[in-house]
């Protein structure tokens, strides 16, 4: 296998409180290959975003990338210079976040925040930064992109801003897309139309997305592969079909059960019993063992490691690591 | 725009008639002009037909009117004390209040604004906690005190700086005279700015730290890092533009209160501005002073806040009335 564009190696990012220290994120690994698009989903505080903010280098302090390493291409990121990290953001990996009508400062025109965006990473005229802003704008999806980038941010809709968001996070044409979660605070009736702006821009310019969000409908129609997160740790990861269809960790398989098909006949959806454990307390062994229905002994004195399932799949489950024994 | 500055130039005149109502009673209720004009001999009869002549038989509108319409022409009649117009004295004495308040002013907001976004940027510095420490002095220390500190250590014990007065002035224009172009008005000008200026400029600093603090936490200043943009341009070109909206409002309004107690600090200082000569018309019961003093005070308040008013639509585009397609 080619070298992967950005590897993630067994992350751990933690938050220093008065409590003592959280783990938001436990020796976390996984991989995106070029131009790959990589969904992440896991409920709220599972860690997902968390994970996206720290591949950027953005944690906020006192939180801290406590261990673990993150590459791109080849390089290390986390422990680089400051500088050389602004370079890396907006430039190789760029971000989408949850809320465009926050995400845009108030004070400056559209074109104002491409232009500084395009002028801070590239080496291009005032006039021609302009030019490409007006085509991105364009590509997007706005409308007469050419009047409406000296418009201000509140000139625009909800979906048009997280346009206007996509464009600005893609405009030093970067590597890879962090979106978290791009479509949540949107209406119904746009969250399609931007997950496919998003997609096609994308695959156009041959950029990997880190797509994260809690739809698996939108997952399983985006996605190549897809990582299960749960309490801070990758629970399951693999393609997106297997994963969907033969989900393996009992959470994935919770998490599929819960997802309402019209297809199926069933009175009721699926719902795992109880709720994530707060990071302050996170079980002895496997962190999801008192709400799984197969756990056993194993399952409460050791922390089970993602296991190698053959086809790119990876499980944190000691089900699967029985001699002889499947699930 | 038209219309809100219609609007606001309207709303201007009502707070100016309202405050000349409060001038104008000054007269009515301070005494009786007619005793503190005439000598002890007077006749009852010179009396009244002083009273008449100057028209103080007439009904109370007829009187406020003929007030107002004199006072909009700059007409406040005659000092009883100094037997000079009014309006000229407040002239030759506005100069010195100006360029105090100015100076101080300056002082106040560069300070206050530059430690307020040096704090606020690096919070946990050991400078940042010495800086809002000694804020808090600045605070809670009445001005007469600070003023008093000031000249013991710089003018008494270090005699750097001197303790009153303006220095030597030169005319500029007509009516104008400057302490800012000469080196004993300008070191003249340091203390009583700085005292004038303290308390607005930890005022404007534990503002813009709040509200610098506040901005660095929105998800655009986390989107602009995101960006890859610098620190500079995030915190400065960012950050700093979206504070500035509520600090222009309070720098304006503090602005109209360091010329209103420019008072304190020119008595401390003997400066002679029209604060000083303020204190003295009390002092001496010289109600067209005191009356012209509260109408010039309340046109600088009411100047200051239309123009605080016009610079917000300056800074903030979404105060603007929109171009008629903010429809998508």
């Amino acid at each position: 296998m080619a070298e992967p564009l950005l590897s993630v190696r067994d992350l751990v990012v933690e938050f220093p409180t008065r409590k003592g220290v959280l783990r938001a994120i436990d020796k976390v690994s996984f991989d995106i290959a070029e131009g790959e698009v990589l969904g992440m989903v896991g409920e709220s505080g599972a860690g997902k975003s968390i994970t996206g903010t720290a591949i950027i280098g953005l944690i906020e302090p006192p939180g801290r990338i406590a261990g673990g390493e993150i590459w791109l291409k080849g390089k290390r990121i986390d422990n680089i210079a400051p500088e050389a990290m602004r370079r890396v953001r907006g430039r190789r990996i760029g971000m989408v976040f949850q809320d465009p009508l926050t995400s845009l400062n108030p004070l400056y025109t559209v074109a104002q925040q491409l232009i500084e965006t395009i002028r801070s990473h590239l080496d291009v005229s005032e006039k021609e930064a302009r030019a490409r802003a007006v085509a991105l704008l364009d590509r997007v999806g706005i409308p007469a992109a050419a009047r409406r980038i000296d418009d201000y941010p509140h000139h625009f809709s909800g979906g048009m801003r997280q346009r206007v968001v996509i464009a600005l996070a893609l405009c030093a044409e970067p590597e890879l897309v962090i979106a978290d979660e791009p479509t949540t605070a949107l209406d119904v009736s746009v969250q399609a139309q931007i997950i496919d702006v998003l997609k096609e821009i994308c695959a156009e310019r041959g950029a990997a997305v880190m797509l994260i969000t809690h739809d698996m409908g939108v997952i399983a129609e985006t996605a190549d592969r897809v990582a299960v997160l749960y309490a801070g740790r990758l629970a399951e990861i693999g393609p997106v079909r297997d994963v969907i269809q033969k989900a393996e960790h009992p959470y994935t398989q919770g998490l599929m059960g819960s997802i309402p098909t019209l297809a199926q006949e069933s009175d009721r959806l699926v719902q795992i019993p109880g709720s994530m454990p707060r990071l302050n307390a996170i079980p002895e062994g496997c962190a999801f063992n008192p709400r799984c229905e197969h756990a056993f002994e194993r399952c409460f004195r050791e922390r089970p490691d993602p296991l190698d399932r053959g086809t790119g799949r990876r499980v944190a489950c000691w089900l699967y690591d029985r001699v002889g024994a499947g699930a | 725009m038209l219309a809100f500055i219609i609007r606001r130039l309207f709303q201007s005149v009502i707070v100016m008639l309202a405050v000349a109502l409060v001038s104008f009673s000054l007269f009515r209720f301070v005494g009786d002009p007619i005793a503190s004009m005439v000598g002890q001999e007077t006749t009852l009869a010179e009396r009244a037909a002083l009273r008449d002549a100057l028209g103080l038989n007439d009904p109370f509108l007829v009187q406020f009117w003929s007030f107002v319409a004199r006072a909009a022409q700059g007409d406040f009649g005659i000092s009883y004390r100094l037997q000079q117009p009014v309006m000229e004295l407040i002239l030759s004495r506005l100069p010195a209040t100006l360029e105090l308040a100015m100076i101080s002013g300056i002082f106040a907001f560069l300070f206050g604004v530059g430690f307020g976004v040096y704090t606020a940027l690096k919070r946990r510095g050991w400078l940042s906690n010495a800086i809002m420490t000694v804020s808090l002095i600045g605070v809670s220390l009445p001005t007469f005190l600070i003023g008093v500190l000031l000249i013991w250590v710089f003018a008494v014990e270090l005699q750097m700086l001197p303790s009153f007065g303006r220095g030597d002035v030169v005319p500029v224009g007509d009516w104008w005279r400057t302490g800012l172009l000469t080196q004993s008005g300008r070191m003249s000008l340091i203390l009583p700015a700085i005292t004038l200026g303290l308390y607005q400029m930890t005022l404007i600093m534990r503002l813009v730290r709040a509200e610098m603090l506040e901005v660095l936490r929105t998800d655009y200043i986390k989107f602009a890092r995101a960006r890859g943009l610098t620190n500079r341009a995030v915190n400065f070109g960012h950050a700093l533009k979206n504070t500035m909206v509520p600090v222009i409002t309070i720098t304006g309004l503090q602005l109209g209160s360091i010329i209103a107690f420019s008072i304190i600090t020119e008595t401390v200082f003997q400066w002679p501005g029209v604060g000083a000569l303020f204190i003295r018309s009390v002092q001496f019961v010289d109600v067209p002073v005191m009356a012209a003093y509260l109408m010039l005070i309340a046109l600088i308040f009411v100047v200051i806040n239309l123009i605080v008013d016009l610079l917000y639509y300056a800074v903030d585009p979404r105060l603007r009335v929109s171009r008629s397609h903010a429809r998508h």
